[in-house]
């Protein structure tokens, strides 16, 4: 016979405002198996959960029904408050009162009705609850990060400073990210190349870094703790171990004019190209779309002026294997590109260009060296026109978010301007300032207090061309929307912040959530930033969304530090709610006919065959086998069995058919 | 006479449609008080045959939601859930069973004002088709007074 224990929480008021707590303890109190049931004010606080505990122990309850908020918040406290008093934890159950009654319903007898059908259909499953002992699984101790860019380059170096083991991948063929293509950063104006390029030699010399660059995730089987990545190194055409990276090669290919990807076609490159001077690794990779051997079959100058012979040209792309307990995603962002700004001209007149390719202007190691000039005829643009939210901040555009970064850098942008072109006149064009962080602020009124920028309120709505200047057409919002015309010499779009276009596709290699906007969805968007819904896999820098440096490389320290923390455990602790095939005794075995459609039901492959074998080695019957290990919970696989052989514990057969019992019974 | 009040039973799985409605709850968005929701771990886990017995003890009407497709915390839970449906549909469909009475949808973990949307509607819709008076007839099968004992 069960002794169940029913403990009705008020919330404060959130409860008992509208539902008669006390009533749904005295009612339920009544039922059969009910051995204790009280109402308290709040029952999560330390003296209500003495109260469970005391009341177990006084009691000896069995079961244990805890009426109060969302089981998805407090369903681990008070299952540990049990735990503490000696009872199994997985013989506590809850029933959602709050969020599912109290706050949905007004106040009234339909609404404590509710309450009590909610209690009692918990109480009817605890009676068919069974103790469950938690499974305890290996930790493989080395971290995957994907993506090396500032956040993958920072996530790195943290874990694999704790003594872990780092697998870094890369989709290019360098290590560095967009922070590689900056010119100089905000509010300091400290040149980007010289803060992160040592970071990016510490990660190719680190003894616990293994780097693969040109490199993509194939696919990912397993779970927490267990891992099984395939990585698909693609073919660089290049034995890496000969190459000295002397650089020969890609002064003598003679395809040379294929725009270059890191000054983002503002430059060119060969087809046998490293992208740029201080890259990680320093060595070539060939572009076989554009080179001439692969479209002709015939030019090989690479492979005659190697001094070490490393050219590879039959290499293949190369599928590694690796067991990983973890994984951070840093794939980073990119940014709107140009059809998505008819109106602007952008990809219509070449002076019209994004703010990653001012950066490359403006930037030392740039096509210009450092010189602003236009991408038209090289002339030192006398006026140039910043345009602020060119796509972010827009719904008609499909993009309502702020990218965030931009109002900072066109900020950035119109200084540098200013100090490298005397007497040149800067506007911004804005709807908001948003300078929120240390030091921004400053640095923006820098900008236009010190460096004279000319800051107007207002949106552009279309850029032309006449007389050879590009006229910026907008009006000022401070002057009653007056309309401006300025005649331009270069116009720089701060273009949206995107996700990757690979990210929806990566997502679900993961197994994980992304938002409308594809960017990767945090587990709580307050207190959980860098977790994923999917344990084991956490988040850095821009793929979750748009996000300056400083933040994130606090996210990438902050997943470095969940993952050195689930890497401090020797054994992981899952929960028991996973599925198992009935055993009995011989000559039946089990239920189970063999039939394995639940094999073909388990997205985790989480089932095996088993074969029962007699004495002679014959085997006499094949049936279903949940591997523990693998298993998630899902109870896919239980709706699939035609023998109901295969059960989930937790939510058993008998559980749910109770429960359904238990909804619409008048008692 | 008072307005006749469905019975309505909810099977939702836990990670999109339990959380969804938490949702509505944490903002206070207001629903009819008629539904009975049962928490399962996956949408792919719900026996369709749980349906059955939902209608056997009296439920008037019933929904079933999980995530969206390709949003499911376990890979494909809810697109067997959705072929299951289709089948189990047209076997209604061929035994007589009203599957007017059944919704079946999507609500993510962020779409508290949906699942209020679906809740009213089903027992707006559910109401107008009055009790399932005749599954009631059928169900109420002798043995069933004595399965109990």
């Amino acid at each position: 016979m069960s002794k169940i224990g029913v403990f009705v929480c008020h919330c404060g008021e959130n409860i008992s405002a509208t539902v008669d707590c006390a009533k749904v303890a005295e009612t339920v109190g009544n039922y059969d198996g009910v051995a204790f049931s009280v109402d308290y004010t709040y029952m999560c606080s330390d003296p209500g959960q003495n109260l469970i505990k005391s009341a177990i122990k006084e009691k000896g309850l069995t079961g244990v029904v805890v009426a109060s908020c969302s089981p998805r918040m407090h369903e681990p406290t008070f299952r540990k408050a049990c735990a503490e008093a000696g009872l199994n934890p997985f013989m506590c159950e809850m029933a959602n009162l709050r969020e599912h009654c109290s706050w949905v319903h007004d106040k009234g007898e339909a609404t404590t009705e509710k309450a009590i059908d909610l209690v009692r259909i918990l109480v009817e499953k605890v009676k068919y609850n069974h103790s469950l002992n938690d499974i305890k699984v290996p930790v493989t101790k080395t971290a995957l990060v994907i993506g090396g860019g500032i956040a993958g380059i920072q996530a790195s170096l943290d874990i694999a400073n704790t003594g872990h083991k780092v697998i870094l991948i890369e989709k290019d063929p360098s290590i560095g990210g967009h922070m590689s293509q900056l010119s100089e950063t905000f509010p300091t104006l400290d040149c980007s190349q010289c803060i992160l390029t040592p970071r990016m030699v510490e990660v190719a010399q680190h003894p616990n870094i293994t780097l693969y660059t040109y490199a993509e995730l194939e696919s990912l089987e397993g779970f927490i703790g267990n891992f099984k990545a395939k990585i698909r190194k693609k073919s660089k055409s290049l034995d890496e171990k000969l190459c000295t990276g002397c650089g020969l090669c890609t002064t003598k290919c003679p395809v040379k004019k294929i725009p270059s990807e890191f000054n983002e076609g503002l430059g060119k490159r060969t087809a046998i190209y490293v992208p740029f001077p201080q890259a990680i690794p320093n060595k070539p990779v060939i572009d076989r779309i554009n080179c001439t051997y692969y479209i002709k079959g015939k030019c090989k100058v690479c492979e005659i002026v190697c001094p070490t012979k490393a050219i590879r040209f039959d290499q293949e792309d190369e599928i590694v294997e690796a067991e990983v307990g973890a994984i951070v995603i840093s794939t980073g962002f990119t940014v709107k590109q140009p059809d998505f700004f008819p109106e602007y001209g952008y990809g219509k007149y070449p002076d019209v260009i994004t703010g990653l390719q001012f950066e490359r202007l403006a930037s030392a190691s740039g096509p210009t060296l450092g010189e602003i000039r236009r991408p038209s005829d090289g002339k030192v643009p006398e006026k140039i026109v910043f345009l602020a939210c060119a796509g972010s901040r827009d719904p008609a555009k499909g993009i309502p978010y702020c990218s965030k970064i931009c109002c900072m850098y066109i900020a950035k942008h119109a200084m540098l301007y200013q100090h490298k072109v005397h007497g040149g006149k800067s506007y911004v064009f804005y709807m908001d300032i948003r300078a929120g962080g240390k030091m921004y602020e400053e640095f923006v009124r820098r900008a236009i207090e010190d460096d004279g920028v000319n800051y107007v309120r207002g949106r552009v709505s279309r850029i032309y061309e006449k007389n050879g200047k590009l006229i910026v057409s907008g009006a000022d919002t401070l002057l009653n929307a007056m309309p401006v015309e300025i005649e331009a010499d270069m116009v720089v779009l701060a273009t949206a912040g995107v996700a990757n276009e690979g990210a929806e596709e990566l997502a679900q290699k993961l197994h994980i959530s992304y938002d409308p906007y594809k960017f990767f969805a945090e587990a709580h968007p307050k207190l959980k930033p860098v977790e994923t819904n999917t344990a084991g896999i956490f988040l850095a820098g821009a793929c979750q969304a748009p996000r300056d440096i400083p933040e994130s490389v606090a996210m990438a320290s902050g997943a470095a530090v969940k993952v050195a923390g689930l890497f401090s455990q020797d054994e992981l602790t899952r929960e028991p709610i996973i599925a198992v095939v009935n055993r009995q005794a011989a000559p039946v075995y089990s239920s189970c006919v063999g039939c394995f459609l639940c094999v073909s039901a388990c997205p985790y492959q989480a089932i095996e065959k088993e074969e029962i074998k007699n004495r002679n080695g014959e085997v006499i019957k094949s049936m279903a086998k949940v591997n523990p290990g693998l298993c998630q919970g899902c109870g896919t696989c239980v709706a699939f069995c035609r023998t109901k052989s295969i059960d989930i514990q937790g939510y058993t057969h008998e559980q749910m058919y109770t429960e359904v019992m238990a909804l619409l019974n008048e008692y | 006479m008072a307005e006749f009040e469905p019975k309505i039973v909810a099977f939702v799985c836990n990670w999109c449609t339990y959380a969804g409605a938490d949702l509505t709850g944490t903002s206070r968005i207001k629903y009819a008080s008629n539904v009975r929701i049962v928490r399962f771990p996956c949408t792919g886990r719900i026996d369709y045959m749980l349906l059955l017995k939902a209608f056997d003890e009296g439920a008037d009407g019933i929904i079933v939601s999980g995530c969206h497709p390709n949003d499911c915390h376990y890979t494909s839970g809810n697109f067997h859930a959705r072929r299951r449906w289709i089948m189990f549909r047209s076997l209604c469909d061929f035994t007589g069973i009203d599957t007017e009475r059944i919704k079946f949808s999507w609500v993510s973990a962020a779409e508290g004002a949906k699942w209020a949307d679906i809740v009213n509607a089903t027992v707006a819709s559910v109401r107008e088709l009055g009790p399932y008076s005749e599954y009631k007839k059928v169900a109420k099968y002798p043995e069933r007074e004595v399965s109990h004992g």
